[in-house]
């Protein structure tokens, strides 16, 4: 069953250290910035982060990192204009980096939810990106063998919940929303609103709440302060 | 090949707007950051493109402005934009579907290379401290039916972008087939480098200018 949690620290409660952490978001579109801060407060160490970038600004996921709780980032896109505290972790070696093309990202991430155990994708044939990956020649064209990325936790934002764990998004925020609640042991989810049971429109539902441990209502954007 | 020696060579915008009227009726298109960007002001609406994101829409607008900045609502550069009627959203694994697919028609990349087969280079310098950022290039590069490139010819340094073989790390093998640049359009055929127009130069300027073969394509 889906646990309505009344905040995030106990939305949270549990992530051990050493965990995988699948993390929604496509720069702050999506990101959840309220559970992230959680993950901070709760010490959680160790971690391995995976999200399309590596923060933004001072807060969110660049918060996390600059208080030293990351040991790994698996992402598509780490350098940006404002991406400065990773990119100082990263040059003085107290991150590691695993950079993966921005669709063969989602794709291992959705296979890993999927129960896939590894695909073929011709995305990276031929490029840096593809030292050490098996290449299999299919129907005359070269692939690459790429594995699923599991979580032991996912944080995603959504725009709307019910009790169910049904979820419905916002424009471009739901990115990596769908395929990360299916991808970890432990879902967690914040929305800007729990609506009561028949209030989402099951044609309109776009992730299941199979996929959904924990839901919690915060307050959206407050990433505004320093965009 | 038209040889147009009384206008250019051109400047950015006029490089979008040869893009966005090469660009076939209906297509469904994702420009890349940067300049490609720019081809979005060039779009007539009768060619009714449809403008992909990969960050997840279908029929983005223009940027927004104001009060219609929404920051849910961004594109892959990470800027506000808007939707347009008939736009719709999904997720990041069917965004990347619709490269691999097959399904989108045309993507607009900057490169720092082009090789002559078609080799793109376009998302690392090799500079050994730099932090390596890939995104959906390769994907794009990989899955769009065709892939424009919009890039000055020659580098700061004087040497050619447009190559016979990369030097810098590949995005992509062989998937560009257009080249727009200041100074011509290149049409990279099986056959070779085809020279469709040129803009203030010639096609025996630049062949030799370039250390690749050139042909000049036909009336």
């Amino acid at each position: 069953m889906v646990e309505i949690a009344t905040d995030t620290d106990e939305a949270v409660r549990g992530i051990a250290d050493g965990s995988t952490v699948l993390i929604g978001g496509f720069g702050r579109a999506g990101l959840p910035f309220a559970l992230i801060e959680a993950v901070r407060r709760s010490g959680a160490r160790d971690l391995t982060v995976v999200n399309n970038n590596a923060g933004n600004g001072t807060t969110g996921l660049a918060a996390l990192l600059a208080s030293g709780q990351v040991r790994k980032v698996i992402c598509s896109f780490p350098r940006q204009k404002d991406s400065f505290v990773f990119d100082e972790l990263y040059r003085a070696g107290k991150v590691e980096l695993e950079v993966v093309p921005q669709g063969n990202l989602a794709e291992r991430i959705r296979a890993a939810g999927a129960g896939i155990g590894a695909f073929y994708t011709p995305t990276a044939v031929g490029t840096p990106l593809a030292e050490g990956k098996e290449v299999r020649t299919i129907d005359g064209r070269d692939y690459l063998l790429e594995y699923p990325i599991r979580g032991d936790v996912a944080l995603v934002r959504a725009h709307a919940a019910d009790p169910m764990g049904n979820l419905v998004y916002r424009k471009t925020g739901r990115n990596f929303g769908p395929i990360m609640a299916g991808a970890a042991k432990l879902t967690v989810v914040e929305v800007t609103e729990v609506v009561p049971l028949g209030g989402l429109d099951p044609e309109t539902v776009v992730t299941p709440g199979i996929f959904v441990d924990r839901v919690v209502a915060t307050t959206p954007h407050p990433q505004e302060e320093d965009a | 090949m038209i040889e147009h020696t009384d206008q250019g060579p051109l400047d950015r915008d006029g490089m979008a707007r040869l893009v966005a009227r090469d660009i076939p009726t209906g297509s469904f298109v994702n420009l890349g950051i940067g300049q490609p960007t720019r081809v979005a002001d060039f779009l007539a609406p009768e060619q009714q493109v449809v403008l992909h994101t990969e960050n997840g829409m279908l029929g983005m607008g223009p940027e927004a402005h104001g009060d219609a900045i929404d920051p849910d609502l961004i594109n892959a550069g990470k800027i506000p934009v808007t939707e347009l009627p008939g736009a719709s959203y999904f997720h990041h694994a069917d965004s990347f579907a619709m490269m691999r697919g097959g399904h989108l028609d045309v993507c607009v990349l900057g490169a720092f290379q082009v090789a002559a087969n078609g080799d793109l280079a376009n998302w690392h310098t090799g500079a050994p401290d730099a932090i390596p950022a890939v995104g959906g290039a390769m994907d794009l590069a990989t899955g769009a039916k065709d892939v424009f490139v919009m890039m000055t010819l020659f580098a700061k340094d004087g040497s050619a972008k447009l190559v016979k073989e990369c030097s810098y790390p590949l995005t992509g093998l062989g998937c560009v087939s257009r080249v727009y640049t200041e100074q011509a359009i290149f049409h990279l055929t099986a056959d070779g480098v085809v020279v469709a127009e040129t803009f203030g130069t010639t096609l025996e300027e630049l062949a030799q200018r370039l250390d690749v073969p050139l042909a000049g394509a036909p009336q």
